[in-house]
């Protein structure tokens, strides 16, 4: 390996970020409009409207609550304005994104109305970024690093060379110390018992068993004939693949040959277990499984696709590679790295597993990827269930 | 072998993955077994695009077709060797 170290931001709980965001969070879809005033206003800030937040209950609230408390937890995130209707939900994520020991505040709509609102929540993110942008990149060892990897838009090519690639690196990364993530619970399927058997204990295979049946009993309770037409995707199809389970082996290439995963997450709830590879049961929509993700605490993705998915995240950076040769070509502006030499032979996994943990760590000490310079910044929350 | 043709993952696959463009029926194309890291040939009974996959053995109906030493779906007609395939010929076994 070239280098086992990067440059990130040593955050008050000891986590290291590669990002030094200034989030406006807002903690329900009324809100949204309140934290685009104050990202309009203020520069260096990043509001992250989405869509829920209201009315939702039991263990879809939990998931609500975990992941923006997870985003704004995450050590790519500086500092947090949390904007809400009411202050009852506001000050629980407040109070959640507080135990990381950085700057956060709160404020709610009701009983001032928006522009007032707009202006107090503007003094405090202003006073945020100006102390976030003193803060300094410190050199930390990889040991250190979080990293997350989802594919998309997979083809047959991803199973040969980009998804491998990916492998390659978790498997030197995972010997460094390193925490890891894999997940996309669906496209696992054909391919339950070879992701069964990685688990480090049966326990944890045991663990994975109940996560797998469980979304599977859930799919095939809604399905009808157009779960067809979405697993394998047409993106996935006009690539080659023909049925899930293809889609599920070239998948599980991501997690290489030797490292082991030591627990099964839920969705954006963060590793307890140190370092190591870990599951995380999540959607395999990409912005979906990115944004639980990053509420999980990981603070750089790798995303092999085939076909082109142009996804990005607002928090993590997205690293996308291709080893098809057509994508490379006609959509240069989304790959962050090609690795198409695999399929020619002039390159073998070893060195285009090389390639990637130098465009990671490069990545990691604030090079832009692909997805960040085109503004993109999917945050999709996974909704369990409608609202009451 | 220079830059293959073809893609088999291990040896023992009845699907190659075509790895270059404008493959033409009739075409004789050198494949690689990677697990096992040898050569093979096929001659392709259809065009096949870059990515899609060719039969390297004789499918029966209803016969499980095998990638990644693993059974990847079932095939819904008679393929032979050389043989086009993809979702018009091979099905899930799973939904």
């Amino acid at each position: 390996m070239a280098r086992d170290y990067f440059y990130g931001y040593r955050r008050d709980n000891g986590r290291v970020g590669v990002r030094n965001h200034v989030l406006i969070l807002p903690v329900d879809d009324i809100s949204n409009a309140c934290c685009e005033g104050v990202e309009r206003l203020v520069f260096g800030t990043m509001a992250l409207p989405h869509s829920y937040g209201r009315l939702q209950y039991g263990e879809d609230l939990d998931l609500h609550f975990r992941t923006l408390i997870g985003c704004g937890s995450n050590p790519n995130v500086a500092a947090v304005v949390v904007i809400g209707i009411e202050p009852g939900w506001t000050e629980k994520i407040v109070e959640g994104i507080a135990k990381t020991g950085k700057p956060v505040a709160g404020f709610h709509i009701e009983g001032r109305g928006e522009l007032a609102t707009i202006a107090s929540a503007s003094k405090t993110a202003q006073d945020f970024v100006k102390w976030s942008t003193e803060q300094q990149r410190v050199k930390a060892g990889i040991d250190e690093l979080w990293v997350a990897t989802k594919c998309g838009e997979s083809d047959t090519t991803s199973g040969l060379g980009s998804c491998p690639t990916v492998g390659n690196l978790f498997d030197k990364f995972d010997a460094k110390g390193s925490t890891l993530c894999f997940g996309e619970t669906t496209e696992i399927t054909g391919g339950e018992h070879l992701c069964a058997s990685r688990a480090a204990t049966p326990d944890v295979a045991a663990k994975f068993m109940k996560v797998f049946q469980d979304y599977q009993d859930e799919v095939t309770r809604f399905k009808v004939d157009d779960l067809l037409d979405s697993q394998p995707s047409k993106g996935n199809k006009a690539g080659g693949l023909s049925t899930i389970e293809e889609k599920a082996f070239g998948n599980l290439e991501k997690i290489g040959r030797n490292c082991r995963y030591i627990d099964v997450l839920g969705p954006a709830e963060t590793p307890e277990k140190g370092p190591g590879l870990y599951y995380m049961d999540t959607s395999s929509a990409a912005a979906e499984c990115l944004t639980v993700q990053a509420a999980g605490g990981f603070v750089v993705h790798l995303f092999p696709t085939g076909q082109g998915n142009v996804v990005g995240n607002p928090i993590m950076p997205v690293v996308k590679l291709t080893a098809n040769p057509l994508t490379a070509r006609t959509m240069p502006e989304h790959i962050d790295l090609d690795v198409s030499d695999l399929l020619k032979r002039r390159m073998n996994i070893d060195q285009a597993g090389e390639a990637l943990i130098d465009m990671t760590l490069r990545t990691c000490d604030g090079r832009y990827t692909c997805s960040e310079t085109l503004r993109h910044r999917e945050f999709s929350m996974t909704k369990l269930y409608r609202s009451a | 072998m220079e830059e293959p043709d073809f893609l088999v993952h291990h040896k023992g696959d009845t699907l190659g993955v075509v790895v270059v463009e404008g493959v033409k029926a009739g075409q004789t194309l050198t494949g690689w077994v990677m697990d096992a890291d040898e050569t093979t040939t096929v001659k392709v009974l259809a065009d096949i695009p870059l990515g899609h996959k060719v039969a390297l053995a004789a499918i029966d109906d209803g016969a499980n077709v095998i990638e990644y030493g693993n059974n990847v779906g079932k095939a819904v007609e008679a393929i032979p060797v050389g043989g086009y395939v993809h979702y018009h010929n091979i099905k899930s076994n799973r939904w």
